[in-house]
């Protein structure tokens, strides 16, 4: 064989054994999902029982269960969706609709841009400081709401600004030449096009709120809590809290409620994204083109 | 009527310049009185972090050691991994590999941090053990591989999005001349899309500085001045949800304590934000 030859096959060889080498990192990445997935379940499942799902927490294993977590976070949900979602759909009609191109609106979109990039911690000592001391809210479920609502806010207002912007500007035109004000077309024209894509945005939103740990800590939704939140003024404590708080004892017992705990949260948060692809089928289907 | 809801939509977006003006308000006004006590210089040089326990200290550099550990950890997992999926999803893999592996590394990044946390002290600390018996109850390594793991899908997701910018043209020009495919990704499409693998590089690590969860419950709760990754440490975001785990009355030093590292943790992520957002305008320039 020529050295030539030799080389030509040296480097064919060199090119197969990097696509296998990117191949198989891609696999490894992929199996995470399933190696989580499998070990949450195998510790979790004997658990997650009807007795789990309607118990307090308790210092025994064996009757702990996950109602005020679960109560919370619907209470922590509702209220964050009450809150956020006209602020940040109605900050994105401005944005798209109303405001004219200039500084303004230059700077509040850069402002966006950089506030989706702020840890959520920093969200929890922002509502730390304001909403449970300033304003004297102390631990309620709405002053978690309100942080959760700052921290989800640039998402939604991003999701909202793409789906407007895809509302052909025709329509616009159209109504406004039949002598529609500007919040005539946004009510009766751009909003209903554009809601398929708004509500998909809020869902992802939503289910973030869900998920977050950290800011809920800072503004104390850590401490033992035996009942349902009956008010927006009331303690509370949520899932991911109440996982937080069996994952960090050392008790293997422990460990396995924080499955559970985990099993329930993945299936809140598959519920909330299967009804977001759901929305988004649909509104793919009817619509202008 | 218009007028109106015109002033009011636009309240609403300013809500979010509010919220800046406030995290910066709030940050600063308590990190000035901090400083008031603590000089500025005894926070930023200082080796000892210990202001909850007597004698007090505040240098903050244990933390900062302690984040940058977990840093680094993240990004020796994140950044070839993250990297290399890309490269696979990008120059190897057809449209339906595509159609199954993007969800996939969608949902891990959909996945809540805490549930990270729960992995890394169930799955991954007891591995390091058996494989290493040093290695502590409570260690860095643990943390840094899982906050890699979760920052992984937005690298591969990034890197994707700069591998695909690139056009097919040079890609063609290159294979035309007899390059393999190795030859055409490492010496063609990697370096014309070097600024956008980059900025996805500085975004991982300005996720990994922020993320509390997973290092509070894997990483431990020991301010160390050490660069073992087998031993306890403490991040900055991990410290301040210990203070507020514990009772501090509003306007002690301890609680003033919270918010010079929240302003530090603030200003860094911030800065390397900025720095990512800068590179990725700049080259979506490039071929259009």
């Amino acid at each position: 064989m020529t050295p030539q030859a030799q080389l030509l096959k040296k480097r064919h060889r060199i090119s197969a054994a990097f696509k296998l080498f990117c191949l198989s990192v891609t696999c490894l990445a992929v199996s995470i999902l399933g190696i989580l997935i499998l070990e949450v379940t195998l510790l979790g499942l004997p658990w997650l029982n009807a007795d789990f799902l309607t118990s307090f927490p308790s210092r025994f294993p064996e009757k702990a269960g996950i109602l005020a977590g679960l109560a919370g976070t619907l209470w922590l949900v509702t209220l964050t969706a009450a809150i956020a979602i006209p602020i940040g759909v109605l900050a994105a009609v401005y944005l798209e609709e109303y405001a004219k191109p200039g500084r303004v609106a230059t700077l509040i979109t850069i402002n966006i841009a950089n506030l989706a990039g702020v840890p959520s911690i920093v969200y929890g000592i922002l509502g730390l400081a304001i909403f449970v001391r300033f304003l004297g809210l102390e631990r309620s479920v709405l002053a978690g709401a309100m942080t959760m609502s700052l921290l989800i806010l640039p998402v939604i207002i991003i999701a909202s600004r793409e789906a407007i912007k895809a509302v052909p500007s025709s329509l616009r035109q159209v109504a406004f030449a039949l002598g529609a004000t500007r919040w005539q077309v946004t009510r009766d024209h751009v909003l209903p096009q554009a809601m398929p894509g708004i509500l998909t945005g809020v869902i992802l939103a939503l289910s973030r709120a869900i998920g977050e740990t950290a800011p809920l800590i800072m503004i104390g939704a850590l401490t033992y809590i035996a009942f349902v939140p009956e008010g927006p003024m009331d303690e509370f404590t949520a899932l991911p809290i109440q996982i937080y708080n069996w994952t960090s004892r050392p008790q293997e017992a422990f460990h396995e409620l924080a499955s559970a705990g985990i099993i329930v949260l993945l299936l809140v948060l598959l519920i909330m994204n299967a009804t977001a692809v759901w929305i988004r089928y649909r509104g793919s289907k009817n619509k202008f083109k | 009527m218009e007028q109106v809801l015109r002033w009011l939509f636009f309240a609403c977006a300013a809500i979010s310049v509010l919220t800046t003006l406030a995290v910066v308000g709030v940050l600063s006004i308590e990190t000035f009185n901090f400083f008031q006590q603590v000089p500025a210089a005894d926070f930023l040089f200082g080796t000892r972090w210990t202001p909850l326990l007597e004698p007090k200290s505040y240098g903050i550099l244990p933390l900062l050691f302690g984040t940058t550990l977990i840093v680094i950890g993240a990004a020796i997992v994140a950044l070839p991994v993250g990297l290399a999926c890309a490269i696979y999803l990008s120059e190897y893999a057809g449209a339906r590999t595509r159609d199954v592996v993007k969800p996939i590394l969608e949902i891990l990044a959909g996945i809540p941090t805490i549930v990270y946390g729960f992995f890394a002290i169930t799955f991954v600390t007891p591995i390091l053990r058996t494989l290493i018996p040093s290695t502590e109850v409570f260690n860095a390594a643990s943390a840094g591989i899982v906050v890699g793991i979760m920052v992984l899908p937005m690298v591969a997701s990034l890197c994707d999005d700069a591998l695909r910018a690139v056009p097919n043209a040079l890609r063609d020009g290159a294979y035309s001349l007899g390059a393999t495919s190795f030859e055409v990704t490492a010496r063609i499409v990697v370096p014309a899309s070097l600024s956008g693998i980059f900025a996805a590089f500085v975004l991982a690590i300005s996720r990994a500085i922020g993320e509390t969860m997973a290092v509070t419950l894997a990483a431990g709760a020991t301010p160390n001045l050490t660069l073992n990754p087998l031993e306890s440490i403490q991040t900055m975001t991990a410290y301040i949800v210990q203070v507020s785990l514990g009772d501090t009355p509003a306007g002690t030093l301890s609680y003033q304590t919270l918010f010079a590292v929240g302003a530090v943790l603030f200003s860094m992520t911030l800065i390397l934000n900025l720095i990512a957002n800068a590179i990725m305008n700049r080259y979506r320039d490039v071929y259009e």
